[in-house]
Formats: structure tokens, sequence, C-alpha cells
């Protein structure tokens, strides 16, 4: 097992004060931090082996193409999928949502179609679904959301999962709620009627072991940024069979075989969809992003920030008014709440003068909150490096705001 | 003073509790609604105008301390004032959030000072105040915190 407490030393920029007090980040839902060996990694890339990838010839070049397919195996390799091909590199979990929305669905969604979704959707995963639903004339239908406690309403599944669902989108760990979704439940039902699907992995990658095959899932979508990896790269698992019969969604250089005036032909997965110079340096840090959580244990991870979370709703539990979000059992590492007197963002900037660092707001769940009956909710999320003793700096500094506010 | 409680003075605290003209205002004949996308704050403001005058005016909506009180303060500067003269307290009120600098003339609106030390809540100050300018140019329609200057 990890020791968890020099884990912390790995991370530099944990290691500073905000507002004369010790940082502690509990925003990680938005963004991690990096650990040293993923900074040193992209510089590394940077003072050695750039240079634009596949085409050339020369030492550099290659270098830097072997970095990139290497990071596109290591890739493969963290979340078993079957070949590196299936892995497509992308800006993150939006851009690759958006590649399946417009290529697949493009492709093979027309009007009468049902592409199903679920209340708990981040925007990410719910507006391009708008844009294809609108292109093709298909219509979204949503899986419910229990109330509070954040559960998908399972019991409706089957009624709402019929043959014209054409494809099935959800993530696996809710950003607002902390829920985490029975992935591979939910695949095996879409595939009993011939439906696609689509898993946000955004919350989960970083987190917990994720196994394409195991799942059964068509695509699964993340970014490195919130597992430890750098901004601006991320990737989109499909599965091969998939992937090969999709059109293009960008055309460029680097996706074809042969151009003409008139037509082109396209290279196969994942060169097909990668159209264009790659995010070549970002994407080859994803090699020392993977080696660093599987070096710690992804098993041991999942247990931490579980931990973490359920400890944080407990004892927010005791705070006086506190309306907390998302299921009373089993949660991934966050916990979102609300009060009925101070608003999120007022919590926030509280808690920022004590060094907290929260999120408020609807997190991109706009529905959700509106159904819910809120405007938005404070969010603490947990990674690797945090600790139990920052829940207890966090629940401090949450009784001084509703003192300060005059509630309690 | 801390630029915390620089920021939550009690003018505003005092707004945030007890907001005063709030409410749907039956008699409005100007209404424009206001959204900050970034947070999703929003509110609504209503004016019933006599000729060039704010006869009446209220705001309702959601957000936090600082929308709030900055828009039940608002509207208690704007009633009686004409179309001009709530510009040019808007340019005051503007300076004010984005300065920290107070006005000559002693002013309520001067509580609002501590907001400069916060770039990411001058946005929160000036959501009722956009809704109010809307609503005076008498296109009732919805207007965001994207399309401005602050």
């Amino acid at each position: 097992m990890p020791s968890w407490s020099t884990v912390r030393n790995d991370f530099p920029a944990l290691h500073q004060k905000v507002n004369g007090k010790p940082l502690v980040y509990l925003d990680n839902g938005a963004t991690t931090h990096k650990p040293q060996v993923v900074i040193d990694a992209l510089s590394h890339f940077y003072e050695r082996d750039n240079s634009n990838v596949h085409r050339g010839l020369h030492a550099l070049s290659m270098r830097a193409t072997t970095a990139y397919e290497g990071a596109r195996s290591r890739v493969a390799r963290f979340i078993n999928a079957a070949a590196p091909e299936e892995i497509i590199f992308t800006r993150g979990t939006t851009e690759s949502i958006n590649l399946v929305a417009a290529s697949w669905g493009g492709a093979n969604l027309k009007a009468g179609d049902v592409i199903l979704l679920t209340e708990m959707e981040h925007h990410s995963n719910l507006v391009p679904w708008q844009l294809i639903a609108k292109r093709t004339g298909a219509k979204l239908r949503y899986l419910p959301v229990t109330g509070d406690e954040g559960l998908l309403d399972l019991a409706q599944l089957d009624r709402l999962l019929t043959p014209e669902v054409k494809l099935f989108a959800f993530t696996q760990l809710s950003n607002t709620l902390g829920t985490i979704n029975p992935v591979a439940e939910l695949c095996a039902k879409a595939r009993a009627v011939g439906a696609v699907t689509v898993v946000d992995a955004a919350q989960s990658i970083g987190h917990m072991p994720v196994d394409v095959q195991a799942l059964g899932c068509d695509f699964l979508a993340f970014s490195a940024h919130k597992m430890g990896g750098v901004t601006g790269i991320g990737a989109l698992y499909g599965r091969r069979a998939l992937l090969d019969a999709m059109p293009p969604w960008q055309g460029g250089g680097g996706m074809i075989t042969n151009v003409d005036f008139f037509e082109s032909r396209w290279k196969p997965s994942p060169e097909r969809f990668e159209a264009g110079t790659p995010n070549f340096a970002d994407a080859a840090t994803l090699t020392a992003t993977c080696d660093y959580l599987d070096g710690l244990g992804r098993g041991e991870i999942e247990r931490h920030d579980k931990a973490l979370g359920q400890l944080a709703y407990e004892k927010l539990r005791e705070i006086p008014g506190i309306r907390l979000l998302g299921p009373k059992g089993e949660r991934g590492g966050l916990v979102s709440f609300a009060f009925p007197d101070v608003h999120a963002h007022d919590i926030v900037t509280f808690a920022d003068d004590d060094g907290i660092a929260l999120r408020g707001g609807h997190h991109c769940n706009q529905p959700l909150m509106r159904k819910l009956g809120l405007t938005g909710t404070t969010r603490a999320s947990f990674y690797v490096y945090n600790t139990p003793e920052e829940i207890d700096v966090l629940v401090a500094s949450l009784r001084r705001i509703r003192k300060f506010f005059g509630s309690a | 003073m801390s630029d915390l409680t620089e920021l939550y003075q009690q003018v505003i605290l005092d707004h945030n509790r007890r907001p005063r003209n709030r409410g749907k205002l039956p008699t409005a004949n100007r209404v424009a609604h206001g959204d900050n996308p970034t947070c999703g704050d929003q509110c609504n403001v209503y004016l019933r105008l006599e000729g060039d005058r704010i006869a009446e005016i209220s705001f309702d909506g959601s957000g936090c301390a600082i929308s709030q009180a900055s828009a039940s303060l608002m509207t208690t500067q704007l009633k009686g004032k004409t179309a001009g003269e709530a510009n040019k307290l808007y340019a005051d009120f503007h300076e004010i959030v984005t300065s920290g600098r107070e006005p000559e003339e002693i002013s309520d609106l001067a509580a609002f000072a501590g907001v400069h030390a916060f770039p990411a809540r001058i946005k929160c100050a000036t959501l009722g105040w956009h809704a109010a300018l809307e609503a005076l140019k008498g296109e009732p329609h919805t207007t965001t915190t994207e399309s401005h200057n602050d």
C-alpha cells in the first residue's frame, strides 16, 4: 500500500500557502495537481525529443513518434483496450464525446431514433447529443435521477431502453453527486437492445480501475488533467469494429492514404480521427501519468478516495442545516452540499480565505440543479494527496461561514 | 480590515439578509432578465417608468450575497432617477467595484469597494445593474454578463 503521507511530496504545487494558510486543495473534480514525474516528462520532451511526429525521418522525429505512439500503447494498457488502435488522442473528454456524436452519430442516427442519456450528465455529455439530435432528427430521452440521493432510477431503465434507442451515453462517476453508476450492467442492457454505449469516464479514470473490456462499453472518454496528467490532452476509446466503420470528423494532414483534387481515402483508426499535427508533447506525458497511478495502485487509490468521500459525508452531515447531495452509501471521492441561506459562491470565497480550494455553482449540471430545486452546490473533491485532517479544516471553515452569515 | 471583511461589509450582509424591493412588480412596464452563465446567478429587474423617470423598481432572482445585496441596494438608489441619472450612477458603481476607489460624495454604493480585490466577483456585483439598464432601454430581453465588459 502506498504511504499516503509521502504521496503529497510528489506534488510540488501543494506546498504553498494561500491567504497565509496551508493550501487545502479540494477542487480535484475540476482538475488535479500534477506529480513531479509528469512535470518532468513534459520538460524532458521539449528539452530533448521535440519534433513533429509521423512524417519525419530524422532522429528527433522518430523519438517523438516513438514517445507519442508509446503513450498510445500505454493508455490502451491502462484501460485494457484490445489494441492501441482503439485509442484516439483528443483534447479531452468533451472533444472525445463530440467526436463520437459527429462521426458515429452523423453516420448512424436518423429521424425516429432515440439517444438515451441520464439526468446526471455533465454538459459535455449532453450538449453534443443535443447538437447531433438536431442535425439528424433523433430524439433525446433521459433516465431519471432519484432526487437528492442521486441514484439512477434503474427501475425505469427497461421501460426507457426500447429498440429505438440507438445510443446510450452516461457517466461512470457523477461530478456533482459522487454517484458511481453500474456501468457493466448498463452496457449489457444497452447491448441487448442493440444500442451503442458511450461512457463519460472524466471523473472515474484517475480514481478507480477502469477496464473497458470488463465494462463492455463501446466508447469511453476521458481527460488527462483530472488524473494527475497535463491539460489539453485526453482520449477516446472506441471498439475497433465501430471505429473502422466510422467516417472522419475532421479533415487534414495525417489522416489520409491518398488525396486527389476531388476525393481522398482515409487511413484506419486512430489516424483517421487525428487530422493535423496532434498534441504530441502532452500526449507523450501520458506514459508517465499512467505509470505513476499504476505505481500507487488503482485499487488503492479507489479505496483512499472513496474513504475520504465517505468521511467528508459523515462529518459534514453534523453541520446544522446542511443539505448533502448524492448517495448515502457507496460514493466516489467527492461531496456536494448546499445551505438554505448561504450561496455557494460566498462559501467558496470564504473557504479560500482559509486556504481551501472548493468549487461552487452548477458544475455544468444545470438541468439536474433545476430538477433538485437548486441554483448550485459547493463541492469538495478529493485525490490521492488529500488527508482526513484536511476534511477537519473544511468542516471548521464551514462552521465559521455559517456563523458569519448569522445562520447557525 | 481583511479583504474578506472588506468584501462582506455590514451594508452588504444587511441587504443580503433583508433584501429591499424584492419580488415581482405587478405594475411594471419594463422587465429585463440578467444571467451570469459562469455561475448560474439570475436577476430579473422590474421597472415602472413614468416618462423618463423610474417611479417604481423591484428585483428577484437567485445568487450569492454580493449579487443579491447589490441588486437590493441598487433598487434603493435608482428609484426616482431618470435613465440618464441611472447610467451615471452605474458608471460610478462600476468605477467603485473595479478600482476600489470610493466616490467623492458619500454613497452607500461605496460598500462595494471591497469587491475590486476579488475580480471573479465583479460580475456578481454588476448583474442587477446590467438588467436594470437593459430594462431602461425598453427592449425586454435577456442580458448576460458575458456580453458586457463588467
